[in-house]
């Protein structure tokens, strides 16, 4: 255990606290714009070195232990229920909390356009960073889910305040969808804490790593609540995979996010892309895939006829959510709900190689033989690389929309048209951040959907086959959405704009293409880390 | 890193062009603003009234050419460093240079990725960066007036170095990472002048038809690699154990029916397919042209065609499947190498002869003349494939250069014609044009199309120079025989099928047919194109005053055409067989060169075959080249055609005509059976599916809740009277909350409320935590 005090307080819990206390502090300052803004950047960018220092602190410490979890803390919280402040951190979450920390910095600089209510625009985006650091360290349930519900509020609350013109049908559907899927996760959640006292371990417990080990194994044939065990797990499964379906988002619990997206402003939705939407896939690696790993490959039978197994369904909703996602967004002419949909496509990638996972998991767990581990290795990393990846290259182009839209106020792509002559540096850096997210090799977003492919494609073949489709058309709606805009002659009606992209913009947008290029040609920066991690959860069932 | 050790340097090889990339795109690309209307700001940019664009500045104009040159100059010394290198090597083939670095940590293993010089490559590395090197310098002159030049350069640069990458890439995933680079490059140049809809609709139709392959090209590589753990060339290749591995295996796909080896072979050559643009992605290509034609040379010769004929070569033992060609045995891949690359051969060869655009003609020969490798690698004739890989990229890249010459002239020469035609009419046009800014002086009429080869005629004493290089080129094509390099490369192939007829096996039969018939269109089209173009009286104005311009812009412009010049006539004396009279005696005593190097790529080498028993097929060779030539000069150059006279061929071929010029109405076809399906398919995902059926289902359950909400509170209000159960009320304010979207009033005060919940929440977990902890000890 690695309670190394800062301040008396341990590593993570600052982490924590960082962000929420810096928006307090925000929220006492003196009226004057330009000084808040510059605080909220201070504070964000002091949290991104102390994450990058939490980040390679991890890898430092890694490299010397066998432990699966660091700067682990845990004392008790809400002792009624047995509910402990559980705090911890493996590769997959120094991925996601260094990924956090780098948007938020770069959201709150693009957020300098903010005129009105400064201040709490500022704030909001720190409380939301602590929300989702929270989820990514909890390693309790109860906590878990305070962090989740948490990040849920201040991003509402951007949209609601500061989104576009349809914001209030944008934010109330995004809050209800969610809280429709958290309602069934705090049922689980409740119904998996209580019924560990069938287990082993003899207690209930809210606590990530004691479930994960003890879980599974509850007894078959006893009885929870009057329920035989099967059903509790279907039921706890249910509410999970609901809950976590809609926050990745899998097709078809997506029709909230092209409106929440599209209607956000512009840091809200490089935040909700960026970061939010993994805490949905995250949700599925920590808890869904450990404590599940029986259901994932239980047969389901429907009229008799057609047998198939929870991972399978999953990835046959990934392959939807890729293929449907890739058509959506080649419909569109909102250049904003185009980058929206390009989400349901890439995040489509994350959930297929996140079936693989639990299929080969729950079989391993079955029947104790390892087949397809390999594959199942490689579909792994793909999906917390394109996690990450998808964090860089969506918030980027959500930037890069923003920045448009902010100069003509609109954001239909029919009204662009040949705005490279007058914007030459914005349309570089358009096209080069297109060519991240549609999967050029050479930058982040291919590499890991090709390990995604290379894992999936033994495992669900002919649902990767078709999901290929859905990777020709991400070249398509990628190509129509920089022709849109800089393509074809220019449209004179912005011949007296201001288009160059500007400074400000420049510097935010500057790390993300660095972090692309390199990731790109050297991802094993961070794919040591990811991949060590993925290594000990999924061999953990081998013995 | 050792950069000394020749292992080591071919890293450095692609280095220099991309390194040019990076620096042009982010120091030396500065522009200044100028009027639209000004006449810097000319040729294929629309004038924009009132406003100011960007134009290169002559510093980072020069700069960027200097960055470019030195870029691709210096991969061209390393690479033909890297090709002496490997050749000094005792076992060359055996023995290869090379080395690898750990890329990504996967499982407990490592991919790795590397460098690989074997005798196949090496040929590449020989022609690539000499091509392209004479691209970028005939690009300084031919772009000298483009406001984006500094751009151009970049895009160039980076087109180099991903071929090169690809070149020296020694696992099938960085040739793909390359590959796709190239696609990038070549949608950026291809829409180079992006504010014209025919270039950015041709770049995007290069990018999307290409990408249909390239998806399917990557389940053929993450199946190779998911079987074998590896992607390295020489871990698979030259492996016999992987290798019967492979084609013993059953894929995965398909039943079993075929084996993983024919379908991985399959799948990558669909990748070639769409790369080397063979039926039916072929579409793509012609269209093309539409970017500067440095940009086609660089893309139908020096680049991204060759690199995916070079792919299909290099997979090669797996494609084959552990069948052998030469005893008459085909894999489903190599049927499908045969029937896609023999096919496509004829078919473009058809098409190319009723064209009237001079790129036109030249991009369907590239078509075709990729046809022929194709099928010659289907037929098992490895090192014939190679061989005409790399003469034709150098008899291509002269042509199309020279073809730009030819546009470049007449666009002069319109230019030219026009200033005249106006001083004559109208005296005070100078002082007319500053006022208004008239488009004609500076932009080329739109009624008038400098490509058009019924426009021009006679250029032979008016661009002699670049006449003449257009004729080697165009005898190199058709494969003239003994003189031109065109002649030796095909007759390689002619042969290599001749010996498998002789035994009676199909496949080399139907290649041989196509191919013998393919070989004579491409005589007689090309012959075509130069009696139209060069020979006659001049057709138009433009072509009467046509002229290279400036001399400096002229000498980069001639240059390079003399080079290629050079090696399309004698690349092909590397490959002469050595029974062959006189000639072999001078250039092949101890073998066929060329042969006898690339054959040394294969863990188990093809045959040669024996000069005596392919005698038809030099006959062959010889007559259809001479045929076609022959009948083209009968049709265009005995009698050349006159101004306003109809092409011949028109009359005598009837609807036929129709049907060539139109290209089988295939890129119609496909608008109706993918374009507008996929457009269709894009409306109902977003508006009947998402908003329609998912959201609809949302909204009714949400409206249910709502009029549930509102009769519970009337129920409660009324019969109640205010004493709530806390369901109903939930539900209640659940179906008010609801209804505020409706209304669309924003509060202030839940905003607060909700601040001060996560604040509370905050200090709350926290402060419980502490105590808590404190208590227990933990």
């Amino acid at each position: 255990m690695f309670t190394i005090p800062v301040l008396g307080i341990d590593y993570l819990t600052f982490l924590l606290m960082a962000p929420a206390l810096s928006g307090l502090a925000l929220l006492l300052m003196p009226e004057h714009k330009t000084l808040q803004r510059m605080m909220a950047l201070v504070f964000s960018l002091l949290i991104l070195v102390y994450t990058i220092i939490i980040f390679y602190g991890y890898i430092a410490l890694s490299a010397t232990t066998d432990v699966a979890y660091l700067y682990e803390v845990q004392f008790g919280w809400f002792q009624t229920i047995n509910a402990t402040w559980h705090l911890g951190m493996d590769g997959i979450s120094a991925s996601m909390i260094l990924l956090t920390g780098i948007l938020v910095p770069l959201s709150i600089l693009i957020s300098f356009e903010v005129e009105e209510g400064v201040k709490m625009h500022m704030a909001l985006l720190l409380f939301f960073q602590t929300g989702l650091f929270g989820v990514f360290v909890a390693l309790d349930l109860m906590i878990f889910f305070l962090f989740y519900e948490l990040s849920l509020v201040p991003i509402y609350f951007l949209i609601k305040q500061w989104g576009g013109k349809n914001r209030m049908y944008a934010s109330t559907k995004f809050f209800i969808y969610s809280m429709g899927g958290t309602l069934g996760m705090l049922l689980a959640t409740q119904l998996i804490g209580w019924s560990m006292s069938l287990t082993e371990y003899g207690m209930s417990t809210f606590d990530i790593v004691a479930i994960s080990q003890y879980w599974p194994f509850i007894r078959e044939g006893s009885t929870f609540l009057g329920q035989p065990v099967g059903v509790i797990k279907a039921l706890a499964f249910t509410g999970y995979f609901i809950a976590f379906c809609i926050k990745v988002p899998v097709w078809p619990f997506h029709t909230w996010l092209p409106d929440a997206h599209s209607e956000a402003p512009t840091a809200g939705s490089m935040l909700l892309a960026g970061v939010m939407l993994k805490l949905g896939a995250y949700g599925f690696l920590r808890l869904v895939i450990p404590f599940f790993p029986d259901v994932w490959v239980a047969d389901i039978s429907l009229f008799g006829a057609l047998t198939f197994n929870p991972a399978t369904l999953f990835a046959t909703l990934a392959m939807l959510g890729v293929v449907l996602g890739a058509f959506s967004a080649f419909g569109q002419t909102d250049i904003k709900r185009l980058v929206a949909y390009s989400s349901v496509n890439h995040m489509g990638f994350v959930a297929m190689g996140l079936a693989v996972t639990a299929l080969v998991y729950g079989r391993m767990f079955v029947s104790g033989e390892a087949t397809q581990f390999e594959d199942a290795i490689m579909a792994t990393n793909g999906a917390v690389l394109q996690m990450f990846n998808h964090g860089l290259s969506s918030a980027a182009m959500f930037l890069l929309a923003g920045a448009i839209y902010h100069k003509t106020h609109t954001r239909d792509t029919t009204q662009y048209g040949g705005l490279w002559v007058k914007a030459p540096v914005y349309g570089a850096i358009f096209i080069f951040t297109s060519m991240a997210s549609l999967g050029l090799p050479g930058l982040n977003g291919f590499v890991s959907e090709f390990l995604v492919v290379r894992g999936a494609f033994p495992v669900f073949t002919w649902l990767t086959v078709i999901s290929m489709i859905g990777l020709l058309f991400t070249g398509s709606y990628i190509l129509r959405g920089i022709r849109s805009v800089l393509h074809g002659p220019f449209n004179m009606k912005w011949a007296d704009y201001h288009l160059e992209i500007d400074r400000r913009e420049m510097i935010a947008i500057a790390p993300l293409m660095v972090l692309m290029l390199i990731t790109g040609l050297v991802p094993n920066w961070i794919l040591a880390t990811i991949n060590d991690s993925v290594m000990r959860m999924l061999s953990g069932l081998l013995g | 890193m050792n950069f000394m050790d020749p292992n080591m340097f071919l890293w450095l090889i692609p280095m220099g062009p991309l390194t040019a990339f990076l620096i042009i795109a982010l120091a030396t690309n500065r522009a200044r603003l100028i009027p639209a209307t000004d006449p810097h700001y000319g040729g294929h940019h629309p004038d924009y009234d009132g406003m100011r664009v960007p134009v290169v500045r002559d510093s980072s104009r020069v700069l960027s050419i200097t960055v470019a040159l030195s870029g691709i100059v210096m991969a061209w010394i390393l690479s033909w460093r890297a090709f002496f290198a490997a050749r000094a090597l005792p076992h060359f083939g055996e023995e290869v240079l090379g080395s690898q670095i750990n890329w990504m940590s996967l499982g407990n293993g490592f991919f790795n990725i590397g460098v690989l010089v074997d005798p196949l490559n090496a040929t590449l590395l020989f022609m690539v960066p000499l091509a392209a090197t004479m691209i970028f310098v005939y690009a300084i002159g031919y772009m000298a007036h483009d406001p984006r030049q500094s751009r151009f350069f970049a895009l160039l640069s980076l087109f180099a170095g991903a071929m090169l990458t690809l070149t020296v890439s020694d696992n099938l995933l960085f040739l793909f990472v390359g590959w796709e680079v190239m696609g990038l490059c070549s949608y950026m140049l291809i829409g180079f002048w992006f504010e014209k809809e025919s270039a950015y609709k041709a770049a995007i139709k290069a990018f999307t038809t290409t990408r249909v392959a390239d998806v399917i090209m990557l389940l053929g590589i993450v199946y190779l690699y998911s079987l074998t753990g590896t992607l390295n060339f020489r871990d698979i290749l030259w492996n016999q154990a992987t290798l019967d591995m492979l084609t013993t295996t059953p894929a995965i796909l398909f039943g079993g029916s075929l084996s993983a080896a024919e379908l991985i072979g399959m799948f990558l050559i669909v990748g070639t397919i769409g790369k080397s643009a063979q039926f039916p992605l072929h579409v793509w290509l012609p269209d093309a042209m539409e970017g500067p034609t440095p940009v086609s040379a660089m893309i139908h010769a020096a680049a991204m065609v060759s690199a995916g004929v070079y792919s299909i070569i290099r997979v090669f033992p797996i494609l084959e499947a552990g069948m052998n060609p030469h005893v008459g045995e085909f894999s489903a891949s190599m049927l499908l190498m045969v029937f896609a690359g023999g096919f496509t051969a004829l078919f473009a060869a058809t098409i190319a002869v009723a064209q009237f655009d001079v790129k036109r003609v030249l991009a369907y020969s590239t078509i075709s003349q990729l046809g022929f490798m194709v099928a010659a690698l289907g037929i098992g004739a490895y090192v014939a494939a190679t061989f005409h890989l790399i003469t034709h990229a150098f008899f291509k890249a002269l042509l199309f250069m020279s073809a730009g010459s030819v546009i470049h002239g007449v666009e002069h020469g319109e230019h030219h014609a026009h200033e005249h035609h106006d001083e004559d009419e109208e005296d005070d046009h100078a002082h007319h044009h500053d006022a208004s800014h008239d488009h004609d002086a500076h932009h080329t009429d739109h009624h008038f199309d400098p490509q058009d080869m019924r426009n021009m005629g006679g250029l032979r004493e008016k661009m002699p120079f670049t006449f003449w290089a257009f004729l080697i080129g165009g005898l190199s094509l058709s494969g003239f025989p003994i003189i031109t390099a065109g002649f030796w490369s095909k007759d390689e192939i002619l042969a290599d099928a001749w010996l498998g007829l002789s035994h009676g096996y199909a496949p080399q039969t139907f290649v041989f047919i196509m191919l013998a018939i393919s070989a004579f269109l491409t005589a007689f089209y090309t012959t075509r194109q130069i009696g139209l173009t060069f020979f006659g009286k001049p057709r138009s104005a433009a072509a009467e005053h046509a002229t290279l311009g400036a001399p400096i812009v002229n000498i980069t412009m001639v240059a390079p055409l003399m080079l290629l010049s050079f090696f399309a006539i004698v690349a092909g004396f590397v490959g002469v067989p050595k029974e062959f009279p006189i000639l072999g005696w001078i250039f092949s005593r101890e073998g066929n060169p060329f042969f006898e190097m690339v054959n040394h790529s294969l863990l188990h080498p093809t045959p040669h075959p024996y000069f005596a028993d392919v005698l038809p097929a030099v006959f062959t060779s010889f007559a259809v080249a001479l045929g076609g030539i022959g009948l083209g000069w009968l049709i265009y150059i005995r009698k050349p055609l006159e101004a306003g006279q109809q092409d011949p061929l028109i009359n005598f071929l009837g609807p036929i005509w129709n049907l060539l010029e139109h290209k089988y109405y295939i890129d119609e076809l496909y608008v109706i059976l993918f374009i507008k399906p996929s457009k269709a398919i894009a409306h109902v995902t977003s508006e009947v599916i998402d908003r329609g059926v998912i959201d609809g289902f949302l909204h009714l359950v949400a409206r249910t809740f709502v009029f549930l909400g509102d009769l519970i509170k009337v129920f409660n209000a009324w019969l109640i009277d205010g004493f709530g159960d806390a369901i109903p009320q939930g539900v209640g304010m659940f179906g008010e909350w609801f209804r505020r979207i409706q209304t669309g009033r924003t509060q202030q005060y839940i905003l607060l409320t909700a601040l001060a919940m996560i604040v509370i929440g905050i200090i709350f977990a926290l402060s419980v935590g502490m105590l808590s902890a404190q208590a227990v000890g933990f």
